[in-house]
């Protein structure tokens, strides 16, 4: 069972999900509707489930990781992200997170367009390619940056998109969705610790979280 | 389905279960079939395990397939070689937990399993029913099992469970009584045939009545049909089984010899094995309830039946939760029409969960100790509360 975290996570938090879905949980109302896009095992369903009461439903491709959800108790369908979406009648859901994802994502235009017809507000995160230590190494190196945040090489890497937190803000005015809050943060790697960056985010934070909404 | 179960001394089991029988429907009350024919009185062989609570919430009705028989788990004496059919899955601190839960299945009507059936008598004729018996469908059967819980007393049920046409049984509780039932699992089950089920299901048909001993049905007393029903369960295993499945189960491996004997014997092992399995079956199976509950499946339509058509329409009666699991190798009713009914759940905003479950074991696999399906039924029962030790 998961544990409470610190209120309102200070600079520094430790708790028993990783920091950015902490941060998440933050954006989402209590007793919320939540769809939780590649929910993985369920970390952030369980923990929105039990200290905010909400209604919540994954879709997660692995069986393994959707068996996990389910001897949880939690409600979690198996298939991809991508179709999945599709059945979903429009304002399905008062959120839908898409958790660490948009960087696997072939059409990440046309998932984000569904998201934002079943989903009042959507939750976006995805690792900062901007990063210094990325632009360092492409820099000096010559060659494609391998991070502890991005631990792949060029040809086993899941993350077939590269975006930065500039990147996904000009997105919302092309695709035109609105950014309601935005924020960057550092983090380790398994998450147990991190910390909000206010000064120069797009050199120093490692992720980006994003709520978005229709523009009208 | 049975030849699965087998006894395990250290294993913890509901131990020794009765048999229980009720009788309702007595003329004039005949109970009316959706085909307008009438049929009484109607009998119903059922078992329970576990414990109703005080509040009659925690009772789950497990529906069996269409061979299958109230007969879950436990034995009915110390002495059987062979527990219930999902001794596995039922029993205390396992999947379905009996510590926890009262467990009711309840053999189908038109079964031959202890519940009325066409070879039960027929009061008009003092004879067995046979061909006069009325054609029942799915949603016959489970508004006899309704009779039977509310005889029993349990008003909302706190789960239907239920394998293929367990399955559509359990989808028939849903959309037939929705304020009967609180959550349902449903397990290698499809909303309709489709038709290549419905050709394994008349191949099944036509091998009984060909058989010179069928004689329309007309055999109570004298030489049953065996050939023709053990040809009939041969074919049902072809289905139950997959490619994979008997490429490892048998391959071509020869049966007790080293050569082929270049006569019609059973060379191969599969060739035994499926004569195994139709000589087994005839012993415990009634030749004209296959006939019926065949059919029965092959005319179950959740869409057409409630949603004119529509399956999305169908299941806007619906309200409970439900876990929807297919196995990988399943060919008869493939994954495809579990994502189908998913889809339909989803469209109506029900809470639904949905597992494609590896197994190469085919339409059979929720038959076979599988201990990721019972982690999932045990989350998905208790919403993710720890078993109770």
């Amino acid at each position: 069972m998961v544990q409470a975290p610190k209120a309102d996570t200070p600079a520094v938090a430790r708790a028993t999900i990783r920091y950015d879905l902490q941060m998440v949980a933050g954006w989402v109302p209590h007793g919320a509707r939540v769809l939780g896009l590649g929910c993985g095992e369920g970390e952030l369903l369980a923990y929105l489930k039990h200290y905010k009461a909400v209604r919540c439903t994954g879709i997660e491709i692995d069986e393994a990781r959707v068996a996990t959800c389910i001897e949880k108790g939690l409600s979690v369908l198996q298939g991809d992200i991508n179709t999945e979406v599709l059945d979903y009648p429009d304002e399905s859901f008062d959120v839908v997170i898409l958790a660490q994802t948009l960087q696997q994502i072939y059409a990440p235009d046309q998932l984000i367009h569904q998201m934002l017809r079943i989903g009042k507000r959507c939750v976006v995160s995805f690792p900062n390619f901007s990063h210094w230590r990325v632009r360092l190494q492409l820099l000096m190196k010559g060659r494609a940056p391998v991070t502890k945040q991005l631990p792949y090489q060029w040809y086993d890497t899941p993350n077939i998109r590269v975006i930065s937190l500039k990147d996904f803000r000009r997105f919302a005015r092309q695709v035109g969705f609105r950014i309601y809050k935005e924020v960057a943060i550092a983090m380790n790697q398994d998450g147990t610790y991190g910390q909000n960056i206010r000064l120069w985010p797009d050199l120093r934070a490692s992720y980006g979280l994003f709520l978005i909404g229709r523009a009208y | 389905m049975s030849e699965y179960a087998a006894r395990h001394k250290d294993d913890r089991s509901v131990g020794i279960v009765v048999p229980r029988f009720y009788t309702f429907g007595e003329p004039p009350q005949e109970m009316r079939l959706a085909s307008g024919a009438t049929l009484g009185p109607i009998t119903l062989a059922y078992e329970t395990y576990g414990r109703l609570n005080d509040r009659r919430n925690n009772a789950i009705l497990i529906l069996h397939a269409f061979s299958g028989d109230a007969h879950v788990a436990g034995v009915h004496q110390e002495s059987d070689e062979k527990p219930g059919w999902w001794e596995y899955m039922v029993g205390p601190g396992k999947g379905i937990d009996t510590e926890r839960f009262f467990v009711i299945c309840i053999n189908i009507l038109g079964s031959c399993m202890g519940s009325t059936g066409p070879a039960s008598t027929n009061p008009a004729t003092d004879q067995p029913y046979a061909l006069d018996f009325p054609m029942v469908t799915i949603g016959d059967m489970v508004r006899a099992q309704k009779v039977l819980l509310d005889h029993l007393g349990i008003g909302r049920l706190h789960a239907v469970i239920g394998g293929s046409v367990g399955g559509m049984q359990a989808l028939e509780w849903c959309v037939r009584y929705p304020q009967r039932v609180k959550a349902a699992v449903l397990l290698a089950t499809t909303t309709r045939h489709s038709a290549l089920a419905i050709a394994f299901n008349e191949v099944a048909r036509q091998a009984i009545m060909a058989d010179p001993n069928w004689c329309q049905g007309q055999y109570y007393g004298q030489t049953k049909p065996d050939m023709g029903l053990a040809v009939a369960r041969m074919i049902g295993h072809v289905t139950y089984l997959s490619d994979a499945a008997m490429r490892l189960k048998f391959g071509r491996r020869l049966k007790d010899k080293t050569d082929f004997s270049f006569n019609f014997d059973a060379d191969f092992q599969v060739e035994s094995y499926l004569r195994y399995q139709g000589a087994k079956f005839v012993e415990r199976f009634d030749a004209n309830s296959l006939l019926f509950i065949t059919k029965a499946a092959d005319y179950f339509d959740l869409e057409r039946e409630y949603g004119e058509g529509s399956l999305v329409s169908a299941f806007a009666r619906a309200q409970c939760r439900f876990l929807v699991v297919s196995f990988s190798s399943d060919w008869l009713y493939p994954t495809y029409q579990s994502r189908n009914m998913v889809q339909a759940m989803k469209k109506n905003g029900l809470d639904v969960s949905f597992c494609e479950v590896e197994a190469q074991w085919g339409h059979d696999a929720f038959l076979i100790p599988n201990p990721r399906l019972s982690n999932l039924m045990r989350g998905f029962l208790t919403n993710g509360a720890s078993p109770q030790s």
